[in-house]
């Protein structure tokens, strides 16, 4: 059974990738995710300078999903190179960045490539970061001004992160196409709220946050299944996989690989033990690479 | 998951607060939890009880341990956890517990359990929170303080020092401030003792997702905060360097 995949030029020993804002402020953290078996890890989100993010609280988890508004916290790009250092020596690594401008992603995106970074990932859908994230990348005249610089301004792939929270993800995935944009990385998470009764006002200090884990899978699906019909760049899945089946759901909707965040919190073997499902379920069902399954919920 | 709790007692001496609660959950000593209430930002705490009624104990150094410290019975606090790996007794008998300063606090419990314990402070003073524990306790407790003013004069590591000369131990459990767990895990190593320490970094999820507290490659929230001597000889960040809220390297002075 062959568990290698590749989006676009990008090849990967198998396709779960470490989702970024998750054990990757640091280098050697990123290093250690790398060694539990994840075929590449994208970074924390790094902007221009140091940004200590939103106050805590910023994080809650329930029993099927989690709510954060961490705030891209980072120490900036300069002093990022470090941890980049660190974790380019154990693996692929793919750099995201987030900013407010397209010259801005540009500059960021092209310190990530003089960083060893193996492609860029734009984020244009973080929900809790005023004037970022899906600030910028809801609008899809934006989204293809923003690809478009960052593409002449590197010659790694450029991955653009996509938010659900929007009624029109396929123009926006289309921009990304119609830019030159290498692949499409979806979903981010949800636009959410808690709201402690006991207190009554809401849990996070940001008030809102970005739901993930479980419970936003079938979104996730459905989105990735909305864009392959409409795109023909390579797409990557996220959003909610624990296991190999919620990874085949990805892979089946059309993702040519699958980002893994939330299901870290259960432990970092997760991605072995996708991996190993994924090789299971292949031999049971007769798939001889991952590749032959992308999209096929689409025959 | 939060649990919102009410506060059912409350005891300060000085500059340090303890504040107990109903909660009916399973806790190892040495697990911490996520505390918050409006006016505060959340805040990682050891539990300083784990019995029934649990416990938190703190020393207020700051905005947010100060409006914790005005919380009073009947007040509601949001707990998350309990979380991470706590301390793991092997052999009672040869076992010395040693907590320093406001991190005698997570070790409190195995106080109360019987274990032997040593408590070290600046000064007499703030060893009142823990005077009363100590008093109930069945193992043997010693004292030290750096100024002389209640028991043996001197440090957690010069106290351990003493202690040993008397009684034999294989391993010590403790918790204080980075430079003591420094040079006890020293001592440790160049005495053939075992030990686990609780170590401490800026938090915010608690449980192991976002990243912000790592040592080296370990997540104090989640794979900690109790390591192994072992662990901790490998952290080459250890006693040298922190992480600030951006996840900058920040060198200790």
């Amino acid at each position: 059974m062959d568990l290698r995949t590749s989006v676009g030029s990008l090849a990967l020993d198998n396709p779960c990738i470490l989702a970024s804002g998750i054990m990757d402020e640091t280098g050697e953290g990123m290093a250690r995710v790398l060694r539990a078996g994840a075929a590449a890890v994208v970074s924390k989100s790094v902007g221009t300078g140091p940004n200590p993010g939103h106050a805590n609280p910023n994080f809650i988890e329930e029993e099927a999903f989690c709510l954060n508004a961490m705030g891209l916290p980072n120490p900036g790009i300069k002093v990022y190179a470090e941890e980049m250092r660190t974790a380019v020596a154990c693996g692929s690594v793919i750099g995201s960045v987030y900013a407010s401008s397209p010259e801005e992603f540009a500059e960021l995106a092209g310190c990530m490539e003089d960083y060893g970074a193996c492609a860029v990932e734009l984020n244009l859908s973080c929900p809790h970061a005023a004037g970022y994230g899906m600030e910028v990348g809801t609008d899809p005249h934006m989204v293809k001004r923003i690809v478009s610089v960052v593409k002449d301004a590197v010659s790694i792939p450029v991955w653009a992160k996509l938010t659900p929270n929007t009624h029109i993800l396929k123009d926006i995935g289309k921009a990304v196409e119609e830019a030159g944009g290498d692949a499409i990385v979806a979903i981010n998470t949800l636009r959410a709220m808690k709201i402690i009764p006991e207190f009554g006002r809401p849990f996070l200090s940001n008030r809102f946050g970005g739901l993930s884990g479980s419970a936003i899978r079938p979104v996730g699906v459905r989105a990735v299944y909305d864009l392959y019909s409409t795109v023909t760049i390579p797409i990557v899945g996220v959003g909610g996989i624990c296991s190999h089946r919620d990874a085949l759901e990805y892979i089946m909707a059309g993702a040519s690989a699958v980002q893994i965040g939330t299901a870290v919190l259960k432990g970092l073997d997760v991605f072995s033990k996708v991996n190993e499902g994924l090789r299971d379920f292949m031999r049971e069902y007769g798939y001889p690479s991952v590749k032959d399954m992308v999209g096929v919920a689409h025959e | 998951m939060n649990d919102v709790v009410t506060v059912t007692g409350k005891s300060r001496s000085g500059d340090i607060c303890s504040l107990s609660f109903d909660w009916d959950r399973t806790v190892e000593p040495g697990q911490f939890v996520m505390v918050w209430a409006p006016g505060m930002e959340e805040i990682p705490l050891s539990l300083s009880s784990v019995g029934d009624v649990k416990s938190i104990t703190f020393r207020i150094i700051g905005k947010d341990t100060e409006a914790l410290g005005t919380k009073e019975t009947g007040d509601r606090l949001s707990i998350r956890g309990p979380y991470g790996r706590g301390y793991k007794v092997n052999d009672r008998k040869r076992t010395l517990v040693v907590g320093g300063g406001i991190g005698i606090a997570p070790v409190l419990p195995m106080m109360a359990d019987g274990l032997d314990t040593a408590l070290a402070a600046r000064s007499a003073g703030e060893l009142d929170f823990a005077l009363p524990a100590a008093d109930k306790a069945t193992g043997k407790t010693w004292i030290s303080t750096d100024d002389g003013s209640m028991g043996f004069c001197g440090n957690a590591v010069q106290l351990v020092k003493e202690i040993l000369k008397e009684r034999e131990y294989d391993e010590i459990l403790a918790c204080g401030p980075e430079i003591m767990l420094f040079f006890l895990h020293r001592f440790c190593v160049e005495n053939g003792i075992k030990c686990q320490m609780s170590l401490e970094r800026y938090m915010k999820c608690g449980c192991g997702i976002c990243g912000s507290c790592m040592i080296d490659d370990k997540r104090v929230c989640a794979d900690g905060p109790v390591f192994t001597c072992g662990e901790i000889s490998g952290m080459k960040d250890f006693g040298h360097a922190n992480r600030d809220p951006c996840g900058t390297r920040v060198l200790f002075r």
